[in-house]
């Protein structure tokens, strides 16, 4: 087992810690340093060259930064924050890693064991706080326990379904001297990761799809997390099922596949809504139905038969009731399904949605992606950065109006482009997730949308930025609004506009600042040009676009409602 | 309480920090609240085993409960039953004067009246102990009490064990060792 890593002589625990984040080809760490992590940035001193550490500016963006490395790269991200008030401004990056799925391991120092529960200067009960918000939360107070705490943490961040990890390390167990020896942990007794394969479900799922007409596919990040693009494809091609996916599925498969008819969900399109309704089988896939993807569940799918993929037993039957469960890795699951499904055709079908999309190119997307006058519209902007990628770009985003904007009208090529907050909707979100993209995919352009709120929720990382020239195209799309509540006050609060209206910085002056490229545009006829500086720029750039100040993210499913009570806006029904 | 159901979860875990924490705080995300709660070391060394009695409406909502429970790591096996596919019981310890007790008759008739057991008698007060459903302790609590007088009274948790013949958590652990054996071996074959 060639990660093994072991030595006789007597190494202190904060050498361990660095031994064995090498041992689980840890490259790339994002963290901020304090007191009671001390000795682990010493130690990491010496070994520079195995393992890069980015210094954030909060050690939110640490963990957020994380997260971005993780859904671009496939690995584990690893934070490193101090004790206390570091590992309580960790605490809203772990949660939001909790909700969607991300495999971290997140380090925390703590006080030394001796002063633990008394509270000591810069104490804080880090277990306590976090085990609601992990899939596994563990303090070390001895240098011995580092090498198999660790080795546990990275198997079960990362194995099943992935999530946060935290080891709260006592100062002592870092200074201790321990031997080392590092063995990967492959089983733990208490966990199943992956659940057995059920042949019956998997023969019981095929019938059902065998004898559909109206088969419908909902896709999430399970299928991306399991790494089974290939495997979904082959499925869907076989059984010619089309589909839709959730915010975190939607670059699982090009944006322009023909069985693709787009995003679920409340700011979803009309078709993948209004069809969930009427299909006769409806297959997730990966997928956990979240309250935003299905809206009142007494009226969600009640005239399908549904078959849920999963590997978390636990989301089976928690939302939507399955008829047909498919425990498993969807890796393994779906190439077994695919082989006893019936090659099909379901033109009939598929066509049904065209008239849907049609409408809804009309009511809304022609005129948010193509106006010819009035002021600039986030979905132009986000349409055309995309063409002006090829599709090709990793699309980050934050929280908002430009989010749905983001989710709706960026297209994708290539698997894991698309990083957003989809569980928690974390402002704050878009910007240090970008930084962590860029160093998880540092071939591929990261583009990040973020609001004027959002953006100075984290606006501290343009210094991380600064410091490692972190080529990243940060677009900001300035509406001077807290936009997505506005939308909210527009429809729900009678316009009340209580406390969304910001006044603003000079953003490209803060940028500039640190000595990051900027430009601010106002006119529709600029947009192209600046987008193709932008591009072409080498290193970070921030374009500001000043875009309607009260524009609307439609279709929209209220929050709660039937998924086919669709508010279109400007008067237009279905 | 009219319609709601007592359920009895069985939790078996790893003896690690932090399970109870982790366990109450589920119940408390769903909004279920723990009637009775019992947790010692199980017949299998370093396994510990909670019993819990909550009611609910739903058999679904507690479904869902369990389910969470069972997904956290450092559980090996949550379940839960009805009353009816257990054999349960609670410990009740009743502490009275000494001097009352004598007043109403001897203590060998209130032991064979009560099916209880004496624990400790001393010149100022006995302590009985009984076993049983919630309802027979109960019932005693609230006779003792009118006819005697009652200076302390405790009940334990329920502790339960299920009528079916099968252990679930040695079929449980049984499986587990093979699961472990295959993934070891798949392991060292792919890493040789
Ligand atoms: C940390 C956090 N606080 C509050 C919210 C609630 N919230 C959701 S969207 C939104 C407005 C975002 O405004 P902005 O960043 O300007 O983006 P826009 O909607 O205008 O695109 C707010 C306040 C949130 N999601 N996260």
């Amino acid at each position: 087992m060639k990660e093994n890593d072991t030595t006789n002589e007597m190494i202190t625990g904060s050498e361990a810690l660095i031994r064995s984040l090498i041992a689980e080809g840890v490259s790339t760490i994002f963290g901020y340093p304090g007191g009671a992590i001390m000795p682990v940035f010493d130690a990491l001193y010496d070994c520079k060259d195995r393992i890069r550490h980015i210094l954030v500016r909060h050690e939110q963006g640490a963990v957020h930064a994380a997260e971005g490395y993780a859904r671009a790269s496939k690995k584990v991200g690893v934070a490193l924050v101090t004790s206390g008030p570091g590992a309580t401004n960790a605490i809203t990056g772990i949660t939001d890693a909790l909700m969607d799925s991300t495999p971290l391991v997140v380090i925390s120092g703590q006080v030394t064991s001796s002063l633990l529960g008394s509270d000591a200067f810069q104490e804080a009960d880090v277990i306590g706080i976090t085990q609601p918000i992990t899939k596994w939360a563990y303090q070390i107070r001895r240098p011995e326990d580092i090498a198999w705490a660790v080795s546990r943490a990275f198997y079960i961040a990362s194995s099943g379904r992935p999530g946060p990890v935290v080891l709260d390390i006592a100062k002592d167990a870092q200074t201790g001297k321990c031997n080392f020896s590092y063995e990967k942990t492959i089983f733990l007794r208490s966990y199943e990761p992956v659940p057995e394969i059920d042949h019956e479900q998997i023969e019981a799922a095929a019938d059902l799809i065998n004898q559909a007409k109206k088969p419908f596919a909902l896709v999430g990040q399970g299928v991306t997390l399991g790494n089974a693009e290939n495997e979904l494809r082959a499925f869907l091609e076989k059984a010619d099922i089309p589909f839709g996916s959730t915010i975190l599925g939607l670059s699982a498969m090009p944006s322009d596949h023909p069985l693709n008819c787009g995003m679920l969900g409340m700011h979803g399109n009309i078709a993948t809504n209004i069809k969930t309704n009427e299909c006769d089988v409806l297959i997730a896939i990966g997928m956990r139905f979240d309250d935003r993807v299905t809206g009142d569940l007494n009226t969600y799918a009640k005239q399908a038969k549904v078959i849920h993929f999963d590997i978390d037993r636990a989301e089976i039957n928690k939302n939507v009731k399955a008829d047909v469960k498919v425990l498993g890795d969807v890796k393994q699951t779906l190439p077994k399904v695919t082989e006893l499904v019936k090659p099909a055709k379901h033109t009939e079908w598929i066509e049904s949605f065209k008239p849907l999309y049609d409408k809804e190119f009309e009511y809304i997307i022609r005129n948010e992606l193509y106006p010819d006058s009035g002021e600039i519209k986030m979905g132009e902007v986000v349409n055309k950065v995309a063409e002006a990628t090829h599709n090709e770009a990793i699309c980050v985003t934050d929280v908002g109006q430009h989010q749905m904007m983001g989710t709706r009208y960026f297209k994708f090529t290539q698997p894991r482009s698309m990083i957003t907050s989809g569980g928690l909707g974390t402002m704050g979100f878009g910007l240090p997730a970008a930084i962590g993209a860029k160093y998880g995919a540092p071939d591929r352009t990261v583009v990040v949308f973020v609001g004027d709120g959002g953006f100075q929720m984290t606006i501290q990382e343009l210094g991380t930025i600064m410091e490692n020239n972190i080529d990243i195209k940060i677009v900001l799309l300035n509406n001077n609004f807290l936009g997505m509540v506005r939308q909210w006050q527009e429809l729900f609060f009678d316009e009340r506009y209580s406390e969304t209206h910001l006044k603003n910085p000079d953003f490209v002056k803060i940028a500039d600042a640190y000595g990051i490229k900027g430009r601010k545009v106002t006119q529709r006829d600029e947009l192209d040009d600046a987008i193709a500086e932008m591009l072409s720029h080498q290193g970070a750039y921030l374009l500001e676009v000043v875009v309607e100040t009260k524009g609307m993210v439609y279709p929209m499913v209220p929050a709660g409602g039937n998924i086919t009570n669709i508010i279109l806006g400007n008067g237009y029904k279905i | 309480m009219e319609n709601k159901t007592l359920y009895t979860i069985t939790i078996f875990s790893e003896n690690a920090v932090g399970v109870l924490n982790q366990i109450t705080t589920i119940f408390t995300r769903r909004q279920v609240n723990i009637e009775t709660l019992s947790v010692s070391p199980s017949a299998i060394p370093g396994i510990h085993k909670f019993t819990i009695t909550a009611l609910s409406e739903t058999e679904e909502s507690i479904k869902k409960l369990v389910n969470q429970i069972d997904k956290q790591v450092d559980i090996l096996k949550a379940f839960y039953n009805t009353n009816d596919e257990l054999v349960h019981q609670e410990l009740a310890l009743y502490k009275l004067s000494t001097e009352k007790v004598l007043e109403h008759g001897s203590i060998e008739y209130l032991v064979r009246k009560y099916n209880i057991r004496v624990l400790e008698i001393s010149k100022d007060c006995i302590v009985f102990l009984k076993a049983g459903h919630y309802v027979e302790t109960q019932a005693l609590f609230e006779e003792l009490a009118e006819k005697i007088g009652v200076l302390q009274f405790v009940r334990s948790g329920r502790i339960a064990i299920t009528k079916s013949p099968v252990e679930r958590l040695s079929d449980m652990l049984a499986k587990r060792s093979e699961a472990e054996e295959r993934i070891k071996e798949s392991y060292n074959k792919t890493n040789e």
